[in-house]
Parts: structure tokens; sequence; C-alpha cells
């Protein structure tokens, strides 16, 4: 497969990052914001911000035509004058529809200057706080690329099956909201997005391009909000499922909260519905974050990852790899106390 | 005797300078390439009527013997310029300078690039060839996918970077549309049993016999016409190309899987026609050279003693370039008797 559109590039920022957290990531994968910020600071050496006062960018409601545009439009502002007070300009939202949000925002900003100003007025009525503009706006997958020949050196594990030596064959999914809005702010742009085949690559492992790489995963909002559309959110998952299967992936990797869960979660569904895995030995496939693939690979504890609490889960991909892991801390909580063991499906393999 | 040089022999070029000649007007056409006509070397045969190719480019071969034609193969003008004794400068790209009382550009166009619609797997999946490809597949009696088996099915699709907002070319490269009709009916005369499908937004058959063509396209060779635009083409694990269109008369979304899918890439202006036109301030929409009035004043620039003719304007076809050259050759002749 060539891989011309590997020129598509974007400028991200090389320290002094603002983060702002997601607010369904830490619930769906609750080791991966924490990771990236370890990352970040222990293993780069970055300065990045994580400030205890930030809150929704209402990315769902947005898009849910729930919350109106000058209400996001406000509340985006009120975010960005947080990063302004503590002094930073690059700004980096976990959630792939924020990063779809504040792209929006400042696009509408840029061409009618009059919306801002209306922003600037609402959100001085409201709070009295004044913003500025990031000038340098990067979703973390964009600066987990950015630095994974940095990282590649300090990682303990590559991607290759220790049992075969080859590399291992990942399926990445990335967000609708990270390029298909705006391509020229993806890497890669919205056809073939690079960002997280660019981490696969230079990390060892190979990347599957098969026929339903685009489409959806299944969290479209209006798919699964409504309880009666949820058949056409698993229908989606099931159809690209379908088309990666003769490839036989050993993961997934993604960077969007809702494809991450979607995809993980549905695999159960699936399986207890029509008694179907789309792996070989009935396991399901892995899927994980960018921030828990790279943690995993720099030898972080796969339990502090969260990867525990995913529905797949990842053992048989962890000793392919060769990742050291103790079976009895798996559910051991921070406190040091087991946690209640969760009931084990029918349908899916666990070992 | 005014010296003439014309800048490109193909069809246009070469047409212009023959007619020149034979008035005795002595002309030096010069071309970058080593040989003439290269745009239409590797065709199979020409719409509506099948004519072969290699035949037109034997007898346009025929036109340039006149001892009044000197030809000047492998120069590649890149600049022009008007000089104070009112002569035009023709530099190469090797630096050599050549000087011309009048000059009558023919550049010409060149093929769009179907890297840039990257949607579309161009140069990422072996299925996927542009309409110049399967022009030689069939000149070549080779037509065959990606595994280099007889196709089942192909795919043919319309306006790739033409009338797209995407690569910025908005305008109609006008042959495409025929020349799937034709490259349809050329497969199913080869490969009878091959199901073909045309995608495409309208059908634009403004050409004498085009209609006739592309009806005869369906009543006996059963080519299948879907109105609406492939948005994506991907790879198959057995090396078939799939892809995902809109049937925009049944308005559902379609999927479908396909030996081969053919790009019909439309014209663009070539590199000599931008380079040129930027040099003497004449470049038009799209990068296309532009004439003083497209209704009566076709041939000329705003610069005297500047002719343009042919597909350096705009798109057109073989014919109608010929046509658009001989115009141009009057044009200019007169210009000096008079």
């Amino acid at each position: 497969m060539k891989r011309f559109w590997n020129e598509y590039q974007k400028e991200i920022a090389d320290d002094h990052f603002f983060y702002e957290r997601s607010c369904i990531r830490q619930t769906f994968f609750p080791g991966s914001e924490a990771a990236f910020l370890r990352i970040l600071r222990d293993e780069l050496g970055k300065d990045i911000c994580d400030n205890p006062h930030q809150h929704t960018c209402t990315g769902i409601g947005y898009h849910s035509d729930v919350v109106p545009f000058e209400t996001t439009m406000t509340v985006v502002a009120r975010l960005f004058s947080l990063m302004t007070e503590c002094g930073y300009e690059n700004y980096v939202p976990s959630c792939v529809t924020s990063f779809g949000v504040f792209s929006e925002v400042i696009e509408k900003w840029e061409h009618n200057p009059q919306l801002l100003e209306q922003a600037r007025q609402f959100l001085w009525e409201a709070t009295k706080r004044e913003f500025k503009i990031p000038k340098n706006l990067a979703h973390p997958s964009d600066i987990i690329y950015h630095f994974r020949f940095d990282l590649k050196p300090k990682m303990k594990y590559q991607l290759v099956n220790r049992f075969t030596g080859k590399p291992l064959r990942v399926v990445e999914h990335i967000g609708c909201h990270y390029a298909k809005i705006f391509p020229e702010r993806g890497i890669g742009k919205a056809e073939f997005p690079y960002v997280l085949a660019g981490m696969i690559e230079a990390w060892g492992g190979e990347v599957i391009d098969y026929p339903e790489r685009r489409h959806c995963c299944g969290f479209g909002f209006r798919q699964y909000l409504v309880q009666e559309n949820r058949g056409y959110s698993i229908a989606n998952t099931k159809k690209k499922f379908q088309s990666m299967e003769p490839y036989e992936p050993d993961f997934i990797l993604t960077n969007c909260p809702g494809c991450s869960m979607f995809l993980d979660k549905w695999q159960y569904t699936i399986a207890e519905m029509e008694h179907k895995t789309f792996d070989k030995e009935g396991y399901g496939i892995p899927v994980l974050t960018y921030e828990e693939l790279t943690g995993l690979l720099l030898g972080y504890d796969p339990w502090q990852l969260g990867l525990q609490l995913h529905q797949v889960q990842s053992e048989p991909l962890l000793n392919k790899i060769g990742i050291a892991y103790n079976p009895d801390e798996k559910y051991k909580g921070v406190s040091g106390r087991l946690l209640p063991r969760p009931e084990r499906p029918e349908c899916l393999r666990q070992d | 005797m005014k010296s003439i040089s014309i800048i490109g022999a193909g069809p246009a070029g070469i047409e212009a300078a023959s007619v020149l000649a034979r008035q005795g007007f002595a002309v030096t056409l010069f071309e970058k390439s080593s040989s003439v006509m290269k745009n239409v070397a590797d065709k199979a045969f020409l719409f509506p009527d099948f004519t072969a190719a290699a035949d037109i480019v034997e007898d346009m071969n025929k036109k340039l013997l006149n001892s009044n034609i000197t030809q000047r193969l492998d120069t590649d003008i890149v600049n022009l310029a008007r000089e104070d004794n009112n002569v035009w400068k023709l530099t190469d790209a090797k630096g050599n300078s050549y000087y011309s009382d009048l000059v009558l550009v023919a550049t010409g166009y060149t093929p769009f690039d179907a890297h840039r619609k990257e949607e579309l797997g161009y140069g990422i999946y072996g299925g996927v060839v542009t309409s110049l490809e399967m022009e030689k597949m069939i000149r070549y009696d080779q037509i065959v996918n990606s595994m280099g088996e007889r196709p089942r099915r192909v795919a043919f699709l319309q306006c790739v970077g033409s009338r797209d907002e995407k690569s910025g070319n908005h305008y109609c490269s006008k042959v495409c549309c025929v020349t799937a009709v034709k490259q349809a009916i050329e497969l199913k005369r080869r490969l009878p049993d091959v199901e073909a499908y045309i995608f495409y937004m309208d059908l634009r058959m403004w050409g004498q016999h085009f209609e006739e063509l592309y009806r005869q396209s369906q009543q006996e060779y059963g080519v299948r016409y879907i109105r609406g635009r492939i948005s994506e083409a991907s790879g198959t694990f057995d090396g078939r190309v799939q892809i995902k269109a809109e049937d925009t008369l049944m308005g559902l979304p379609l999927k479908m899987t396909t030996d081969l899918l053919v790009l019909m890439v439309g014209m663009e202006a070539s590199e000599g026609t931008r380079c040129l036109g930027k040099a003497c301030g004449i470049a038009g929409e799209y990068g296309f050279f532009q004439s003083v009035d497209p209704h009566l004043n076709d041939c000329r620039t705003s610069l005297d003693g500047l002719y343009v003719c042919g597909t350096c304007k705009r798109p057109m076809s073989i014919n109608d370039a010929v046509n658009d050259a001989r115009a141009a050759a009057v044009v200019l002749a007169l210009s000096v008797r008079d």
C-alpha cells in the first residue's frame, strides 16, 4: 500500500500545552488521560496544564441539536479563558468531538468576526472573563504522533508478535470529528488519516487497509442517543467487523472515545445476539486507545492503564507482545483492595 | 516574409503548421517531447466512429512532410517575451533563444493527476486505473485486473478532476462522457460477458453521433448507467475494488465490488500552457490561455502577434482542436497580409 497521504501534515506545538479532559473518556477508559499526562511529563519532559476548573465542551449536546451554537461558542470561550488565565496558548482537547467543536468554532470566528465579538460579549456578561484564541490546537493523538520517534527508544516493547517475529496487524480507526469536518486539521487529512497509522508503523506494527476503513464505528450520536435507533449503531459496527475479519487483526487502535467504546462493547452484543466473534479463538478483538498502547509499549502496568475495564480482554494481545502482567492484580483497586470481579460473559472467551 | 513559430506539436499545432506551410509561410514547430502527438499516440480508437488513433497519428505525421516546416523536437519553450523591435523571443529550458515575428501557442493539456482524488484509491489499489490506462489496455488488448486476470465487472467513474470542488476544477472537460461510453463499448466487444457500469452526474452527449453511441451502448451492449458519483474506493481482501456511491435516481446508497475502476480523468492546462500563460501575463482561469473574445476572436490574445489554439484554451476534442487550429492559422495568415 502506498503512503503518499502522509505528506499531509499540520503544525503541532512542541511544548507548553493546556489539556482539556473529556466528559466521557474517564468513565470509558479510566487510565488513558492519566497515561497521556504521565507520558508527556515523565517520558517527554513537557509542560502540560491539567486545570481542575474545566468542563464540558457541549459536543454531544451540540451534535444532537440540544445545545444551540451560541451556547456552545460561549462554553468554548470559557474554556479558552481558562487556558488564557493559566498563560498557555496551545490547546489540547482529549476528546475528538471536542477537537471538532473547537475547530468549528475557531473556523466560524475566523470567517465571521461578528460571532467572535458576540462570544466575547456573552462570556464577559456571564463570567467577566476574557480569552485568547489558541495559537495551536492539536488533539493528543497528534502530540503522541508528533513525538512517536522520541518515544520509541524509551519503549520496552514493539508491535511484534514474539511467537512469530512478524509485525502485529492493526486496524486503526479515526474519530469522524478528527478530520472529516476539517480535513486540513488532521494528519493525513480525511481519506487516509495517518495519525494512528504513523504510530503503528513507527512502533513496528502493520496497518490493515480494509474496505470499510473509513466507515462509521457506530457511535454516530443520532444512532445511539435514541434507543430505537441503536440498531443502526450496531449494524455499522458489524459492517466494519465483517470487513476487517479476513485480515485477522491483532487489535484495533482508536483516537475517539465513542469509537473505542462502541467497537469494544458491541463485540459483546454481537456475540450475545449472533454467537459470532470476529477473531478465530472467540476472545474478540481488543480495542485500545492510543494512550493505552503507548503506555503498554513503554512498560506501564496494563491494569493501571485500565485494560481490565474493557469489554474484550487484552491478555492474548499482551502475551503476543510479551508484556508482563500480574493476573492477581487485575482487579485490585488503587487502595490495594480487590474490586468486585465482573461477571464473565458466556459468549466471549476470557482466560 | 514574416517568421512564424508554433509551440506544441499536438493535433492543433501540427494542423496549424500544415495550413500555414501550404500557404507558403516558413514555420518552426517546437515540441518539448522527442515525438509529436504524445497525447494521442497511446489512444486506441476515437469517438464516435472508432477511427483508429494510429491512423490519425499517421495522417498528422504526413502533414509535417512539408519543406516549409522546421521541426524542433526536445525543445521545451519556457519563456516568451516581446522584444522592443516587436519580435517575439522564445527561450527554451536549456537557455537557447529563438526569434519570431508571430507566435501561435498550441501547448495543449495534461490529464488530471488522479492521485489528487485520494479517496478513489488511484496509485494505492491495483484495480483502480485511469481512462488513459484503460485506453492502452484496449489498444494492446490486455484488459486485465490487478491480478492479471480477465475482469468480470468494470466500473467507470465520470468527472474525475472535472466539475469538482475538491480538485478546484469547476469546469467540464467535455470529452470524458463520450470517452467512457466508447470505452465501455470497446470493453464489451472484447469481453462480452463483462458487466460494465458507468457512474455519472449527467451525460453530456454534445457532439454529432454521441447520443446515438450512448443509446447503442445500452441497447446493443448492455452497458448500465448509474446516476451518482463514487464517494470512495477501497481494496478488498481478494485484490478487487469496493466502491461506495449513491444511486441518485433510486435515492439509495450503493456498494459494489468491481475488478476494475476506471477513473475518467479530465483535462488540465499543461505545464507548458501554465508556464507560458504566466510568462506573458495572459493566463486565464485554471491556467488555460485567455483569448480576446471567445465568441468572435477566439484565436487572438491581447498581445500583438501572439495567437492561441486548441486545448491550451480549454478542454476540447481532437476534431475541435484541429478545426480551431485551422481557424487560428487563417486568422494569423490574414493578419500578416493585412
